[in-house]
């Protein structure tokens, strides 16, 4: 009966949007603002990939919202799970095989150098902050996984993703004093395709990659510990 | 076109997750696919017959691009939904504490 009325329901619900959507062609270019950013972008912002130069530069005070809001997640998580951590005594595991724990080992540093890289080409090549500091924090998943007994200290990674967050303030608050409203992209542009191109854009993304990284690395730790 | 069919049988069959199954954790699955299905729809809203990725590469003058503006707040959508699945993951572990079961019906059973 239940699946019955829900399945009705929905048909309706997507039968509706879908109805409406045959309004909407499919692959033409639909928003002017994006246009102007194809063309206008490169000039204005030095940053080859416009994603990026949307994400950091025409809408950085969104994004600094958006990593406010994976903060508090972050700090929420904390919260519950922390509450009672009955400090549990070291649960009996097998100790990981040889082949698992050197090749996990093996694994981390490729996995941060990797992490590193699409941090710092954000502005190149498609990647950045968010998706280098997921990749990053999937290297300390590995660690988690493969090598029992290794833990992060919990201090270091408030320390980096506090700073990461302040340096992220900071270069807006910059902005506002050198050109008169925040997040303005007041260092030089230097030329397109160039590692040091695109002023503030790269600084930015660092911040949010080690802020993201952490921020991530914490909730594996939480939940790894919380869960068991 | 098969874009927007994909998306929105991606959005249907998270609502339908999230409407009978009586799992948390199910539920929690039905969360991210309703959430998988509304970042390819506005991707495929914001897509150019023939365009590539809104990246200029050396030596490659102008090129027809897609809208960069969809993918830019899939970029934030995505993390936003990353968070949303960890706090409401802790949620299910903080239940099943609290309770001993992840199914509803019986949480709603029980009044503590």
């Amino acid at each position: 009966m239940r699946r019955i009325i829900a399945i009705v329901l929905l048909t309706i619900v997507v039968l509706g949007i879908a109805l409406s959507l045959t309004e909407v062609p499919f692959g033409t270019p639909k928003t002017h603002v994006g246009d102007y950013y194809v063309k206008e972008g490169v000039k204005e912002t030095g940053a080859v990939n416009i994603v990026t130069s949307v994400v950091l530069n025409y809408r950085g005070f969104d994004t600094l919202g958006e990593v406010t809001v994976l903060f508090i997640a972050t700090i929420g998580l904390g919260a519950l799970l922390t509450t009672h951590k009955e400090r549990k005594k070291k649960r009996d595991v097998m100790p990981a095989s040889l082949i698992l724990s050197t090749g996990c080992r093996f694994l981390f540093p490729l996995l941060l150098i990797f992490g590193i890289y699409i941090i710092i080409h954000g502005h190149l090549s498609p990647g950045g902050g968010f998706q280098g500091g997921a990749i990053i924090a999937s290297a300390f998943l590995l660690t988690y996984l493969g090598c029992q007994g290794v833990r992060i200290s919990e201090r270091r990674s408030k320390l980096t993703e506090s700073l990461g967050g302040l340096v992220f303030v900071i270069v807006g608050v910059l902005g506002l004093i050198f050109g008169g409203y925040f997040l303005l992209n007041f260092l030089p542009k230097g030329t397109p395709f160039s590692l040091l191109s695109a002023g503030i854009i790269p600084i930015i993304y660092v911040a949010i990659g080690f802020k993201v990284g952490s921020e991530l690395v914490s909730v594996i730790d939480n939940l790894m510990e919380g869960s068991t | 076109m098969i874009y927007y069919i994909g998306a929105f049988g991606l959005v249907f069959i998270g609502l339908y997750i999230i409407l009978t199954k009586r799992n948390l954790i199910k539920v929690i699955i039905g969360l991210n696919i309703l959430d998988t299905g509304v970042n390819l729809f506005l991707i495929s809203v914001g897509y150019v017959r023939e365009g590539t990725a809104p990246i200029f590469s050396r030596g490659s003058g102008q090129v027809l691009m897609v809208d960069p503006v969809p993918q830019a707040l899939v970029l934030t959508s995505i993390v936003i939904g990353v968070a949303v699945l960890a706090l409401a993951l802790s949620l299910a572990i903080m239940l099943h504490k609290h309770y001993g079961t992840l199914n509803l019906q019986k949480v709603k059973e029980q009044k503590w």
